[in-house]
């Protein structure tokens, strides 16, 4: 992922708020902004381990 | 009452053998509690519901019963309270949330609350939580804080706060809880009591209000390893009423507590679990392997990125949850949930989608990893209680945020459903819990390994002081 300012995250923060029809007022970026990278972070640490192609999901169904 | 002990006082294996035997009445226990609560529970703030007349009812009726002759199942008698994200009939569900206020009473029981109850138990209220259980301190915005019955300016944890509050309290024997990523473990820590966290897929959740469907686990806090596994064998079997219960037979644990731990391999977790950690959380560590002579340190491969992967599916499968609640209402939710829960919300799916693959990698390699041990050793909890309403403590000499660090240790494990017993170090001048961990359905080793320890005084609940 590649490198990202405060100003890029609110514009995507505002961008998927539309798409998902969450009401974000502006009170609310700063901790939601906060939030999130937190979890970008922690993501990339998952995302950074690489796994073969053929790996399975936890969530796999049983017919 | 015949018994020189207040019944509120005793544990759940004593009191039902009393009740069985008529030493004691289910009744004069259920006022001996109904009394506690009514003096300790202004201070703890661990209930949110007490439904005093239905549980007389049902003590009177386990009396009668015991006087016609009739069998009234191992925790005849017992009072026992739920976490308000568990259906109690007639009582609207609240799971620490303002917004849920609104819903219908429930019309049955969870199925736990049934089988705690087939087997004589008695249920006497609804306990505070957490908000819709995001959380790790046991703080709440609309029901008030739970407060710690060894220092009620320190916090209960959470985010089974109430349930912690109300066993370390002596206000019951046991409370049911419920554990996505360490909400049993972590108040189980810091209020000095056993916590189980059962194999995921073990206990049913069905009528419970969820939080991270995939991780989600229920089960039970006590004084005592005799009373987790008493209510964990009343609470197991089949549910097709919960899609992940298991089809498993029962496994009844308490016929082999005593066996003791000869023969057991019990190693200390590394890496990730003997980091971030204050100087008690080491003690209590060392104190559990010194008693169990452990020494071998085995690595858990990866368990800081499982840390990672579990909170990357708990934010997203929570906000998923949520959904609409934060289109619609979003200002009656606790704006620290709301704002983590909108976060969880804008995570790309790809990245989700790696957590849930890493996450049958990761379960693969730590499976492997109990074919040569028993039972793990780690800390539950970096530290001891904070104190309610801190926002940050220093560890390694780097600042970071409370609520999100202290299940750092819980969070590996429930990750992958490993069944967990938190036992409680009796340390001064707070307790301080420790995680024993073992391979999927092992819950009788687990449960062994605490019982050793409580039969050498090394695990035990303290009393708590000053209430």
């Amino acid at each position: 992922m590649a490198d990202r300012s405060d100003d890029d995250l609110d514009d995507y923060i505002d961008a998927v708020g539309r798409a998902l029809g969450l009401p974000i007022e502006d009170a609310w970026r700063p901790t939601i902004r906060a939030n999130l990278e937190v979890s970008l972070r922690l993501a990339k640490l998952v995302d950074d381990y690489k796994l073969p192609d053929e790996s399975e999901p936890a969530s796999v169904f049983i017919a | 009452m015949s018994s020189l002990l207040d019944p509120a006082e005793m544990t759940a294996t004593a009191i039902a053998q009393a009740v069985a035997s008529r030493k004691l009445s289910a009744l004069d226990v259920l006022e001996a509690v109904l009394a506690r609560i009514g003096a300790r529970d202004g201070v703890l703030n661990a209930f949110t519901d007490v439904i005093a007349e239905p549980a007389r009812a049902k003590a009177r009726a386990i009396d009668a019963a015991i006087a016609a002759g009739q069998s009234v199942g191992p925790l005849a008698g017992v009072p026992f309270a739920v976490k308000n994200l568990f259906d109690v009939q007639g009582l609207v569900t609240r799971a620490g949330a303002k917004i849920n206020r609104d819903s219908s009473p429930a019309s049955r029981d969870a199925t736990l609350i049934e089988r705690m109850e087939a087997a004589g138990a008695v249920l006497v209220g609804a306990l505070n939580m957490g908000e819709y259980a995001y959380d790790f301190t046991g703080e709440n915005i609309h029901d008030g804080n739970s407060c710690n019955p060894h220092d009620t300016s320190r916090m209960t944890g959470g985010s089974s706060g109430g349930s912690g509050g109300a066993v370390g309290g002596r206000l019951v024997p046991i409370a049911l809880g419920s554990d996505t990523n360490g909400s049993i473990r972590v108040p189980a820590s810091f209020c000095g009591i056993f916590g189980l966290k059962p194999t995921y897929g073990r206990l049913s959740r069905a009528r419970t209000f969820p939080f991270v469907a995939s991780l989600d686990h229920l089960g039970p806090l006590a004084r005592s390893v005799e009373d987790l596994a008493a209510s964990y064998d009343a609470m197991q079997g089949a549910d097709a009423d919960d899609a992940a219960c298991t089809t498993r037979a029962v496994e009844p644990v308490t016929p082999f507590l005593a066996q003791g731990i000869g023969g057991l391999r019990v190693a200390i977790a590394g890496g990730h679990f003997q980091q971030h950690l204050f100087p008690e959380a080491i003690e209590a560590v060392g104190r559990v392997a010194k008693a169990l002579n452990a020494t071998e340190v085995v690595e858990v491969p990866e368990a800081a990125r499982a840390r990672a992967a579990a909170y990357v599916i708990t934010t997203t499968e929570g906000a998923s949850l949520h959904l609409d609640r934060l289109r619609t209402r979003a200002h009656d939710f606790d704006p620290a949930v709301r704002d983590r829960l909108i976060a969880g919300a804008m995570v790309p799916a790809p990245l989700v989608d790696r957590a849930q693959k890493f996450r049958r990698w990761y379960r693969a390699r730590v499976l492997e990893l109990f074919k040569h041990v028993d039972v793990l050793i780690a800390p539950a909890t970096p530290c001891v209680a904070p104190k309610i309403g801190q926002v940050n403590f220093v560890l390694d000499g780097v600042e970071l945020p409370v609520r999100a660090n202290i299940g750092i240790h819980t969070q590996p494990i429930s990750f992958i459903g490993l069944p967990v017993v938190a036992v409680p170090v009796p340390l001064e001048p707070m307790p301080i819990g420790v995680q024993l961990i073992a391979a999927p359905w092992r819950e009788d080793l687990v449960l062994r390994v605490a019982h050793a320890l409580q039969q050498m005084g090394v695990a035990a609940a303290p009393e708590p002081k000053g209430l």
